[in-house]
């Protein structure tokens, strides 16, 4: 199911990008289109974050993954590359742990 | 075509050339650091170290495969996981609307170049005036994005697979992490800043009583109703009575 899944983003997500490269760029002037285009990354990615940290099977969950989060958030504020980021959060995450 | 930006539009400066080469590649070794993130969280969501290198060769889009990878670590269904990557690759159709006519390009290298439309390809090319330094700059920093990011893939799922419990590192604790300095850049105006809040109450609402993975779709049709109640910010206009 896995290598399904795999195939299946590899060649929709090649596809979307050759639609793009391909389409009349009138399309791109209708408002909505572009508006959707703009916002769904947000709220996706956004709804992932969430999900991430903060579910646990079916149940909500404050744990480490939130203080990795937090630490995520001070490093963003700093200004820090992305490798800085992801290795805050981590090393947070397993610092809370070890308590 | 009226405005033609230059009549030697074909011809670039060995000078400028060197210039924007050197730029993708400056870009392609920044996000190898990112391709060994996603290696070594891909192995520890459960993938396999094959699986993993060929995610990142067919999808070759960061946050879609981020997403896959984070979905199937959350124990969700990997086809929603897929779902979930295709909505995120829809914003590359964007850059190859805007990229389309800028490098002009036909047949199969149109069909070669689709590939490469990604975040960082299209920031390096779609500020440049002439078809060739546009061509200059996207191709530069899509290969040198492709290669160092499929190789640092391989090395983090190498590194990845010899870590033990993904948990004592809170490598879980880092994919949110990635999902939230993905999402960063991306909020600097108050309607995605409420986007981004109706999103996630939305998606946590729905973690008790849907499947894992669906709660992040649904979320999905946030920006669908965001985008068709709002103006957009060129009105000028920006409805602050949302919450």
């Amino acid at each position: 199911m896995t290598w399904v899944a795999i195939l299946v983003t590899g060649v929709g997500c090649y596809l979307l990008k050759l639609a793009g490269l391909s389409v009349p760029p009138r399309v791109l002037d209708r408002p909505p289109v572009a508006r959707v285009a703009d916002l769904l990354p947000v709220a996706l990615l956004s709804a992932l974050t969430a999900v991430q940290v903060l579910a646990e099977g079916s149940t909500l969950a404050l744990d480490a993954r939130s203080v990795g989060l937090g630490a995520a958030v001070v490093a963003l504020l700093l200004r820090a590359p992305f490798i800085v980021v992801v290795a805050a959060a981590a090393g947070s995450a397993a610092l809370a742990r070890l308590w | 075509m009226s405005d033609e930006p230059r009549p030697d539009a074909s011809v670039l400066a060995p000078a400028e050339r060197s210039a924007i080469v050197r730029d993708g590649i400056a870009v392609g070794v920044a996000t190898g650091a990112y391709g060994i993130s996603f290696g070594a969280l891909s192995v520890t969501a459960g993938l396999d170290v094959w699986q993993t290198c060929v995610l990142s060769l067919v999808v070759f889009t960061g946050a879609s495969q981020f997403a896959l990878v984070g979905v199937v670590a959350s124990g969700g269904a990997p086809l929603s996981g897929a779902l979930t990557a295709l909505l995120l690759g829809s914003r590359n159709t964007l850059y190859g609307l805007r990229l389309a006519t800028l490098l002009d390009w036909r047949g199969w290298r149109r069909a070669a170049a689709a590939h490469l439309v990604i975040d960082e390809s299209t920031a390096m090319s779609v500020n440049r005036d002439t078809t060739a330094a546009a061509r200059a700059g996207f191709l530069s920093t899509g290969l040198a994005v492709f290669v160092l990011w499929n190789a640092s893939t391989l090395a983090g799922a190498l590194a990845g697979r010899s870590l033990g419990d993904p948990r004592t590192y809170g490598l879980d604790a880092a994919v949110g992490g990635a999902f939230l300095a993905l999402l960063w850049p991306r909020l600097g105006t108050a309607v995605n800043r409420v986007v981004a809040v109706l999103a996630v109450a939305v998606a946590l609402g729905l973690v008790p009583v849907v499947p894992a993975g669906a709660p992040v779709l649904v979320a999905g049709l946030v920006a669908l109703v965001v985008a068709l109640v709002t103006r957009p910010p060129l009105a000028g206009r920006h409805r602050s009575g949302a919450r």
